[in-house]
């Protein structure tokens, strides 16, 4: 695999610069662009892309909606409160949460030095490495987690949630992986040099220099590792063993036959997260699609 | 800091590899002595071929089902990847110069694949929002007229639900290509007297073919493995295979662990070929 500094420089680029980047426009429209073939357009593809959610809100929100009509006819947080507080939501929120923070914490920690030792040294085995830890994201998480599940049962890991975090790790640890060796890939280590040759302490430069430096593409990674994470189904299922009930686990079982107004209401509950970092970085890059 | 080169790289990245090699050559090692029968817990620990021999032939509860499987994945993988290719080159060409517009598809893809399942489930069911809009405008008089769109033999709710997330990803592929494309290309081919056409067919869209056909691949292994979206809407006759392999995983006889195991091997030898095959694509593309 050839190239792999300009694919990290790429990779990087994209994920750091596609906020700012000055957009081109091109001269000549490549489809007949009137304004109203435009709005016409987006007419079609806005709703098209918040009905799914849009649906989830009706039904939420909705009491004694029966057949024919076409909205509810009274709305209320009553059922909304109802899946909230129900003992049941409130634990799997707890497992999700602590899920997701445990590997985003544990990915960040593991993936660094691996991404600062591919991202700023020249070595051999270097794509061997890259290939191997690139594998995790192509390889169906059906046959990772049914490999491990005897292997977890075998060692007591099954069906706890130190099991769930270390299965977790096997598709985010990638993606943590690839993002901070892009920033490392731009990032030039005199800086740390200099802060030695000033008599800055190992701990200092990291703490002071390093991190600091690194902290938009640490976010950046973090969120990723949460989110992989949080919308992780079938690992959660074949390794929690039914004893750990996560968020989409419950929202899962909820969908293949409860009422819509409690699927509704889990979805919105678990779709929070998403929500909220579409609201704060605005660019969920397209890496993740195939890992949620 | 010149000093830390003496470490090797191997110690920095011996914490993670480990994870991956050792979680994965498991799962993998694992997986296959139970495709070959090898499963403790009944204790039987001679191996044998038998589950892929059965599927091969189409013999035994699972290989009945397998050749059709295989089929229905192909099908629904096949149309899924087709469609949202080309939807996603029509998207691409409108919205290539909207902010907005490229901030709307990319807020579609931090969405779970199983939200936008369970999203069309509650949209598109018999009694679902639709059915409901068309009962009131008197399209329909009970829901049962409403056509079958979701958990259908045909797999259309489930290639719905893939075209809905895999437009934006997608979609946003070819934008990047755009963006980064020059001006001056189009602006000879006009020169030249070239039709809008004409610079589509002979300019755009041989420049944007590699990254889509590599992210077609990738969205194809994708669908190809996924779990979540056919089990929630499909139908328990025709499955896709890897719900077909959690079904036999599960058995309450353990012996069918063999059949569920061998499966997903099978599925996962499938999509790691595309996925090698979109690599190889993705490096010609980066080539260029």
């Amino acid at each position: 695999m050839p190239d792999n500094d300009k694919r990290y420089t790429e990779h990087a680029e994209n994920t750091e610069k596609h906020g700012k980047q000055k957009r081109k426009i091109h001269a000549i429209p490549l489809l007949p662009c009137f304004p109203c073939t435009n709005y016409f357009f987006r007419l079609l593809l806005y709703p098209l892309l918040a009905a799914p959610l849009g649906v989830f809100i009706l039904y939420a929100f909705s009491q004694g909606w029966f057949f024919p009509a076409p909205f509810p006819e009274t709305w209320t947080s009553a059922p909304f409160a109802r899946v909230l507080s129900d003992p049941r939501t409130l634990s799997s929120l707890r497992d999700s949460l602590l899920i997701a923070f445990a590997v985003s914490l544990l990915s960040l920690v593991i993936g660094y030095p691996a991404a600062r030792a591919l991202g700023l040294r020249q070595f051999r085995g270097r794509q061997v490495v890259w290939l191997l830890l690139y594998l995790p994201t192509v390889v169906p998480p059906l046959a990772i987690g049914m490999g491990l599940n005897i292997l977890f049962l075998q060692i007591g890991l099954a069906g706890t949630i130190p099991g769930i975090v270390l299965a977790h790790l096997v598709p985010t640890l990638p993606y943590v992986t690839f993002t901070l060796a892009g920033a490392f890939a731009r990032y030039d280590e005199a800086y740390e040099f200099q802060a030695w040759v000033l008599g800055a302490s190992a701990s200092r430069t990291l703490f002071t220099v390093t991190l600091p430096m690194l902290a938009p593409s640490l976010a950046v990674a973090a969120l990723f590792a949460f989110l992989i994470s949080w919308s992780q189904y079938l690992l959660t299922l074949l390794i929690g063993s039914g004893r750990v009930i996560t968020l989409p686990v419950l929202l899962f079982s909820a969908a293949s036959g409860g009422n819509p107004v409690t699927i509704a209401a889990l979805a919105l509950v678990f779709l929070a997260p998403p929500a909220l970092v579409i609201a704060t970085t605005i660019r969920a890059p397209r890496d993740l699609s195939h890992n949620l | 800091m010149r000093d830390r080169l003496i470490f090797s790289p191997w110690l920095a990245l011996a914490p993670a590899l480990t994870i991956i090699v050792l979680l994965l050559g498991a799962s993998l090692a694992y997986g296959i002595a139970q495709s070959l029968g090898a499963i403790s817990v009944i204790g039987q620990e001679t191996l044998s071929p038998r589950a892929y021999a059965d599927l091969f032939s189409g013999q035994g509860i699972a290989g009945r089902e397998f050749w059709g499987s295989l089929g229905f994945s192909l099908w629904v993988s096949l149309a899924s990847t087709l469609v949202s290719a080309f939807l996603a080159l029509l998207v691409a060409f409108w919205a290539s110069n909207s902010r907005l517009d490229t901030l709307a598809l990319n807020s579609n893809l931090a969405f779970p694949h199983m939200i936008w399942a369970i999203g069309l489930l509650l949209l598109l069911s018999q009694s679902g929002l639709l059915a409901r809009w068309a009962a009131s405008l008197e399209l329909i008089s009970m829901p049962a007229e409403f056509p079958v769109l979701v958990r259908d033999k045909y797999g259309i709710g489930i290639i719905l639900s893939y075209i809905g997330k895999e437009v934006p990803f997608l979609a946003l592929l070819v934008i990047s290509v755009l963006r980064t494309q020059p001006e001056g290309y189009q602006l000879v081919a006009e020169n030249l007297g070239a039709s809008r056409w004409q610079r589509i067919r002979y300019v755009t869209l041989p420049m944007v073919a590699p990254a889509l056909l590599s992210g077609s691949l990738l969205a194809f292994a994708y669908i190809f493995s996924a779990y979540e979206v056919p089990a929630l809407l499909g139908v328990n006759y025709p499955r896709m295979l890897p719900v077909l392999a959690l079904r036999f995983f599960n058995d309450p006889d353990l012996s069918a662990r063999a059949d569920g195991m061998a499966i997903s091997l099978v599925i996962t030898v499938i999509t790691l070929l595309v996925a090698w095959a979109s690599i190889r694509r993705g490096e010609q593309h980066a080539g260029q």
